[in-house]
């Protein structure tokens, strides 16, 4: 067997979305106050859920790798294009600050009834074609700058193990669930699927 | 029970998953994902897709001449697409999660808190700064930040870092919620 099976169509994209939304959802991510509690430092699940999908899956990703199930080049990674990652990281991190989503999540918070999440969307197309309309020599020279030559991971860019960068994410995943956990003591703590469905009010995004 | 059922506002809201459960869960479907497909997840390539049709109903001519919109619509409608289907899943996935757990409401979120002039500015300016900075990236947190960072790319720890940063920052600057 060789995995993966590159299957391109429309159930398997139907069937990773529902689970996808589902997971979302259920984690709380459809609510623009629970997410951005994450930047007010007073509820850490944003970082919690992911680095904990991010360490099950690249652990995942390696065991099929050392069972030979799969092939080291089998999957999509993106291209080291440093500059382009930091620029688009910043802008996407404040558009979810001040929006209350990101891309993803927009789609969770509309299918849970929220019609502002329905505006961000708008302004994600406005977004787009703002970029379309802009793009040419110069954001293209932005979007390749910095690039890491050798390679696109830690591994084939900087000679890094694998495993170390198991080992090191699974130590920054304790880490995340120790500090967060502390700072969400000394504050207000994790929005309740309660205060979500009520809806952001002031006592809980001031 | 028989009204309850029919109106989801009447539902005893469910709690969340704790964050626990629901990363290793998404750890999971992350991880069948790639195994299905060869990639993660994502967003913003329905979201381009959809640009890019529209741009071909509004402005045929500007689109197919647009150096980034025009290779999406070559071979014609862009949104039959696999990322399309997975988006329309995401809808699907949280609409049954929402409604299930008691958790649909239909609500302008936001009004509340900064009220509802303001929170339309804010998210809409949120959404053009999300949207034009998943193009500069090519991807969002879920398809950077996620699947990136599962197949441990440069890229997406680079992007992870800079999106806390300046969420950090702009969420002490402007108040949108």
């Amino acid at each position: 067997m060789t995995l993966p099976f590159n299957d391109a169509g429309l159930w398997s994209g139907l069937l990773c979305g529902v689970l996808f939304g589902f997971v979302l959802e259920s984690a709380g991510f459809g609510s623009p106050c629970k997410l951005t509690a994450q930047f007010r430092l007073s509820d850490w699940s944003v970082f919690k859920v992911m680095f904990t999908a991010i360490v099950v899956c690249a652990f995942g990703l390696w065991a099929l790798r050392m069972a030979g199930l799969l092939a080291a080049d089998a999957l999509f990674v993106p291209t080291s294009f440093v500059a382009a990652a930091a620029v688009g990281g910043a802008l996407v991190g404040a558009g979810f600050a001040v929006g209350g989503y990101c891309p993803g999540t927009s789609v969770v918070a509309l299918f849970s009834g929220r019609l502002d999440a329905l505006v961000f969307l708008v302004g994600l197309l406005l977004g787009t074609v703002v970029f379309a309309g802009l793009y040419g020599p110069a954001i293209e020279h932005l979007m390749s700058l910095g690039e890491v030559a050798a390679g696109d991971t830690f591994a084939t860019a900087f000679g890094i193990p694998d495993v170390v960068m198991l080992a090191v994410l699974a130590a920054a995943l304790v880490a995340v669930f120790v500090i967060g956990g502390r700072m969400e003591r000394a504050r207000r703590g994790p929005v309740t699927a309660e205060q979500a469905v009520h809806g952001a009010d002031p006592s809980l995004t001031r | 029970m028989t009204s309850s059922t029919a109106d989801p506002s009447s539902r005893p809201v469910r709690p969340f998953w704790p964050p626990l459960a629901a990363g290793v869960a998404l750890g999971l479907v992350l991880l069948l994902t790639f195994v299905l497909t060869g990639h993660g997840l994502g967003a913003t390539g329905a979201s381009t897709r959809l640009t890019a049709w529209l741009g071909t109903e509004v402005a045929p001519q500007a689109t197919a001449a647009n150096g980034y919109l025009g290779p999406l619509v070559e071979g014609g409608n862009p949104l039959p697409s696999w990322i399309t289907w997975q988006v329309i899943g995401v809808g699907l996935g949280a609409l049954a999660s929402a409604f299930w757990a008691g958790r649909f409401r239909v609500q302008f979120d936001g009004s509340h808190s900064v009220g509802t002039p303001r929170r339309l500015l804010a998210t809409l300016g949120g959404g053009l700064m999300a949207g034009f900075g998943a193009r500069v990236a090519a991807g969002c947190t879920s398809g950077l930040g996620l699947s990136g960072a599962a197949t441990l790319a440069i890229a997406a720890f680079v992007f992870l870092a800079t999106f806390f940063a300046a969420g950090l920052l702009a969420s002490r600057l402007v108040r949108g919620l």
